[in-house]
């Protein structure tokens, strides 16, 4: 972290000095009136993209530890799956992914009407689930390739070791092999967070309102076109500052041989 | 030898999508997405439609050089005002609201918001049939604007293209869609749209639904202004409006 | 098997797909797409090795303007930061064209598209060759100097030669980027490929169709661009011993 006499050199009191003008001209010349309108709205917005980036992460990464697995030590019937579908998701725009799944698949509803009347209509008709089913897909695949790389890392000799031990193999999974691997992955895992943050914008395309369609929304009623996008921004760094440093104390917490 | 064949093939469509970059061109901006019957692309990558011919015919009688430019719906003001188009004409109404930022030709066709819904569904065009109920509109339309003032009860989902609203009507993702009468009317008698059927016109407040569709040109830019009223005027004095009406639908819509 | 294809709706798709119909507009999407990855791509290189320079060589005020751009643009979303730029960057080009008493200037799509994507791919370059050039051992700069080589030749015929191996897996990941970013331009109204499969699926309601052919072609110039950095990354290492394990 940047500690206050750092910040204290010349040329950076000189820098923050013209950043505070910056800011002074941008909050006196520019149009803010239509905050207070929408900030009910903003804050869900904001809620949106803070429950659709946990749930796919967390759901993405649970995924990511197979794909993994299946790719670094999985025979070939598990590991050829594994590696396409890791290559496929890395390989298309994630807005394609998106709109396939959610314009594709809601071009076969109408081919199968008994879908409108079973349980899940209530699910399937409404845009989240789509949103979050994308994004999932889209983490694991990228988190997958790196948990490839996790659990070759993890050295051979433990593993042996503990096998020597005669301990069962899921055990040994469980208490040494995968352990290690997400403790290798940690460095990693705070900027794939981030770079997840910046793709759920692109669930806005699908109805779902979160916190950049509400700035959209006020650009529409309004026709305000820099503030709403400034304002998005500088939502965005806040998250992701709150991100970087989060997964810095939860690696502070795990202990680390060099 | 590939690669070669790959630039020449990517400086064509540069050069397509680029024009010439002649100082005397007007750039008329319209939707990037398909809005039939008004405006939609051919298998070969044409722009087509009702409003497209009245685009050529209005530029011919106001004596422009006209180059149409695909703009997302999304940003098509905000391109204007920022002199990446220098007019659009692509089915905007004449709002109130929308004057406070930009200036708008006399109207070249004018019709009424209708609501689509499934034939099985017993909706009227009112708030008090719609509350409950699962409304999809296009974003920075007219439409979103009813919406939001008198549908106050319905869940409102918004579209960036009408097509894709209709798309969802269709798959069944939404109850009912508000939007332009002859638009639907299109839809509904298309393949994906005989699900639903035009449940009738909403009660009219031309304070947001507008007065017409005209083209919306930049403030103060009141040489094309006057250029595009002049060419307006002729095709509705010459019957070529008429004319062009007649190819697309069966009543008049000016 | 038929029925999958009958109930997917991808029983016209060879008709819908031919060159003279919709796939001919996809491959016109697919070169303007390649057309603004190569534009935006080629600024990035450039904006990211004077941004390498200005990191590690550069003054205090330098040092500390390319963080903020370099933590500003990782921070917010592609889709943001081609909005604002977009209309950033045509305002000012026309503020400062009105300024000189010039008209006003004729943005075309593909310029714009490669400006706004090539100035976030600078940032992710930036970071890139500056590893890169870290990662050259400094006994052989220090050895350039002793001999008298002016900075400029140094950097051309010791830093760029020796940092190539280092960045070309970097670079090559930049480059997958590019294409895909390309995408969102849609949003923006370019007619790139995801734009006219767009356009393509809801004219004709074949949505699977389009989609899964956009894809396919998304992923060929994916796995040809690895083939392709495979090769260049081989000839950037010719000469060094093989490393094994990962390098810095």
């Amino acid at each position: 972290m940047i500690s206050v006499k750092e910040l204290m050199q010349p040329h950076r009191i000189v820098m923050m000095l013209v950043f505070a003008a910056l800011v002074v001209w941008c909050a006196v010349s520019l149009r803010w009136d239509w905050i207070p309108k929408y900030a009910p709205l903003a804050l869900e917005g904001l809620w949106a993209t803070v429950w659709i980036l946990a749930v796919s992460t967390f759901l993405g990464f649970l995924l990511a530890v197979p794909l993994g697995l299946a790719q670094a030590v999985g025979p070939w019937y598990l590991s050829i799956p594994a590696r396409t579908f890791c290559t496929v998701i890395r390989g298309t725009p994630l807005l394609l992914q998106i709109w396939l799944l959610y314009y594709g698949l809601g071009s076969l509803f109408p081919q199968f009407p008994w879908i409108r009347s079973s349980e899940l209509w209530p699910y399937l008709r409404q845009a989240w689930p789509y949103a979050v089913l994308a994004l999932t897909l889209s983490y694991a695949g990228y988190e997958g390739e790196v948990m490839r790389g996790a659990f070759s890392g993890v050295a051979k000799g433990q593993l042996e070791a503990a096998k020597s031990f005669g301990m069962p193999r899921f055990t040994m999974f469980r208490r040494i092999w995968l352990p290690q691997a997400i403790r290798n992955v940690l460095p990693t895992l705070g900027g794939e967070t981030i770079l997840q943050l910046k793709a759920t914008p692109l669930v806005a395309t699908i109805t779902v309102v979160e916190i950049y369609a509400v700035s959209s929304r006020v650009r529409a009623d309004t026709f305000i076109v820099y503030e709403p996008l400034l304002l998005l921004a500088l939502v965005y760094m806040a998250i992701a500052g709150v991100i970087a440093l989060a997964f810095r104390r939860f690696e502070a917490g795990t202990p680390q041989r060099r | 030898m590939k690669l070669k064949a790959l630039l020449a093939a990517a400086t064509a469509a540069a050069a397509l999508t680029a024009g010439a970059a002649a100082a005397e061109q007007v750039k008329i901006g319209i939707a990037a997405e398909p809005y039939p019957p008004f405006s939609s692309l051919d298998s070969s990558g044409n722009w087509v439609g009702w409003e497209i011919e009245v685009i050529k015919a209005v530029c011919a009688a106001a004596e422009l050089d006209c180059v149409i430019t695909p703009v997302a719906w999304d940003g098509i003001i905000p391109s204007l005002t920022g002199q990446q188009i220098d007019a659009i004409m692509a089915s905007m109404s004449i709002t109130e609201e929308r004057l406070k930022t930009i200036d708008f030709s006399d109207a070249y066709y004018n019709t009424p918001a209708v609501i689509v819904a499934d034939k099985s569904m017993n909706i009227e065009p009112t708030p008090d049939s719609l509350a409950g109920k699962i409304v999809g509109i296009q974003a920075s339309t007219i439409h979103q604007a009813y919406a939001q003032e008198y549908f106050k009860d319905a869940e409102l989902k918004v579209y960036q293209t009408q097509d894709e609203a209709n798309q969802d009507l269709f798959a069944g993702r939404i109850d009912a869609t508000q939007a332009d009468s002859i638009a639907m009317a299109d839809f509904v008698n298309s393949d994906n749209g005989g699900c639903c059927e035009i449940k009738g016109a909403v009660a009219d407040d031309p304070s947001i639904l507008g007065r017409g569709v005209g083209a919306g040109v930049r403030k103060g830019d009141t040489e094309l202004l006057e250029a595009l009223n002049k060419g307006i005027a002729a095709i509705l004095a010459d019957g070529t409006h008429e004319k062009i009406t007649a190819g697309y639908f069966t009543t008049s819509i000016y | 098997m038929t029925g999958l294809f009958e109930i997917l709706g991808l029983g016209a798709s060879a008709e819908l797909l031919s060159l003279e119909g919709w796939g001919g507009n996809l491959l016109r999407g697919l070169a303007n797409s390649l057309q603004i990855a190569f534009g935006a791509f080629g600024l990035g290189l450039v904006i990211g090795l004077f941004g390498a320079y200005g990191k590690l060589y550069g003054g205090k005020v330098t040092r500390d303007l390319l963080a903020i751009y370099t933590t500003v643009i990782r921070a917010v979303p592609e889709l943001v930061l081609i909005l604002i730029l977009y209309y950033v960057g045509s305002d000012i080009i026309n503020k400062i064209s009105e300024a000189l008493g010039g008209g006003r200037v004729e943005i075309n799509g593909v310029a714009a598209g490669i400006w706004v994507l090539g100035v976030v791919q600078g940032a992710y370059a930036t970071e890139v060759l500056r590893g890169a050039i870290k990662a050259v051992p400094v006994g052989q700069i220090e050895a350039a100097k002793s001999y008298g080589m002016p900075t400029l030749m140094i950097m051309r015929r010791v830093t760029i030669p020796a940092m190539m191996s280092f960045a070309v897996p970097g670079l090559a990941n930049l480059w997958l980027i590019a294409t895909k970013d390309t995408a969102l331009l849609a949003v923006v109204g370019f007619n790139e490929l995801t734009l006219e499969t767009r356009q393509a699926a809801s004219s004709t309601r074949a949505y699977f169709t389009f989609f899964l052919a956009a894809g396919f072609l998304y992923l060929m110039v994916t796995l040809c661009s690895g083939a392709v950095f495979a090769r260049v990354e081989k000839w950037a290492r010719r000469g060094q011993p093989s490393l094994k394990g990962g390098t810095a």
